[in-house]
């Protein structure tokens, strides 16, 4: 990008007043330095989860064992649904950056396009965090039992011999003694779903997390979906080529990335590790 | 009342039609980059499970360390090229990415230690 910021200028004149010393917008600047509070925030949060799974390390969940749903299917696909959301993300981060270059050209079409398609990316996005929340708050067909130990088992009973089989979600192991799982039927705990006060996964703060976490970032979505929307209005409108730069699509582009980097590693903190 | 004192920056940042060719390129570049990491990271995470590894293992921690790795390269990209922070001049590049950093680490730092603690008075005193 050839701006003024790649252009060589004396340091004495660069900080001598009148001027940005960085050669950016005092609108760019001001995003920039919001994107970094939100950072910290997204940053605190990551880390907290971090802190929580460190000292629950003799309960937590494993992630493949909860994450293995997809829509319009019974197979059980591990990690498949996200990966599918991550790269939703990602394709409508490039239609943004596809609309800010669009921008430096003065290509008003190029932007309205792009931006529609970034606008539509988020929507899909939004729609399938929903129904991954939904999954996730319903939780399994028969639900989960708290063992001794204090890790949770998820019971599967077979439709056609009737059955039982239950799963440790936090090691992995199953238990197939129908005598004990009827034991365990019996006299254990039982929890059906997740939601801030119970979850059959592992600890409430699992559960807990889930919710904060891909909540806060599925709000900057729907706020990213409003401003983009707000702006390919105004693209369209023609506001920006009146004003003979697109820096809006710029700076709202900004915010947009930003959303998409809070998800990759969201999607390491959270779903892989 | 118009003002004549303010610069637009912005304008500085048009390029040509050709200069946009180049920088699709490159963007497209990123684009396979991490979509190709991605599905890396997905294909490790379905086949070395941590049901499969011993949580405590060399194994289970150098897989770790490949996850954040990643991560931190596709981060890079992102912020680089999409955000096009390295486009801009070194001194907003520093005063954006220095503070964050420090922050970050030493609030990793204290968590991390402070928890391994924690795991192990709970474990000490047997509270589960």
């Amino acid at each position: 990008m050839a701006g003024e910021a790649t252009q060589a200028i004396d340091k004495a004149e660069l900080w001598g007043g009148g001027r940005s010393p960085f050669s950016v917008s005092y609108g760019k600047m001001m995003m920039w330095f919001f994107l970094i509070s939100d950072a910290l925030t997204f940053g605190g949060f990551l880390t907290a989860l971090g802190f929580a799974r460190h000292h629950l390390a003799d309960t937590w969940p494993i992630t493949e064992e909860i994450f293995f749903h997809f829509p319009f299917t019974h197979a059980h696909l591990t990690l498949m649904y996200v990966a599918l959301m991550t790269f939703i993300l990602i394709i409508s981060s490039v239609t943004m950056v596809l609309a800010v270059e669009a921008g430096h050209r003065m290509d008003k079409k190029g932007v309205i396009k792009w931006m529609l398609f970034t606008v539509l990316g988020g929507a899909i996005f939004l729609g399938s965090q929903a129904w991954e929340w939904a999954t996730f708050i319903n939780g399994s067909e028969y639900g989960a039992y708290v063992m001794q130990d204090g890790t949770m088992a998820r019971l599967d009973i077979d439709e056609a011999s009737q059955t039982m089989t239950l799963e440790n979600l936090h090691t992995g192991q199953q238990i197939t003694d129908q005598a004990l799982i009827a034991d365990i039927r019996e006299n254990n705990q039982h929890i059906q779903g997740a939601n801030l006060d119970r979850n059959e996964y592992g600890p409430q703060l699992y559960a807990n997390f889930f919710f904060f976490i891909t909540g806060f970032h599925g709000t900057h979505v729907l706020s990213g979906v409003i401003i983009n929307l707000l702006i390919l209005i105004r693209s369209i409108q023609g506001w920006y080529e009146k004003r003979g730069h697109y820096e809006m699509v710029e700076k709202v582009g900004l915010y947009w990335h930003f959303v998409d980097l809070v998800w990759v590693f969201v999607f390491t903190f959270f779903y892989l590790i | 009342m118009e003002r004549d004192d303010i610069i637009e920056y912005s304008l500085h940042a048009h390029h040509s039609e050709e200069d946009g060719k180049k920088i699709r390129k490159k963007i497209f570049f990123v684009t396979a980059l991490l979509s190709i990491i991605t599905a890396v990271e997905v294909a490790m995470g379905i086949i070395w499970g941590k049901s499969t590894l011993d949580p405590n293992g060399w194994a289970w921690a150098s897989i770790k360390v490949a996850f954040i790795v990643m991560t931190l390269v596709k981060a890079g990209y992102i912020v680089m090229v999409f955000m096009h922070l390295g486009d801009e001049r070194k001194s907003l590049r520093n005063v954006i990415l220095i503070p964050y950093a420090i922050f970050i680490l030493y609030l990793m730092f204290i968590l991390l230690t402070e928890s391994s603690f924690i795991h192990e008075v709970k474990n000490f005193i047997g509270w589960v």
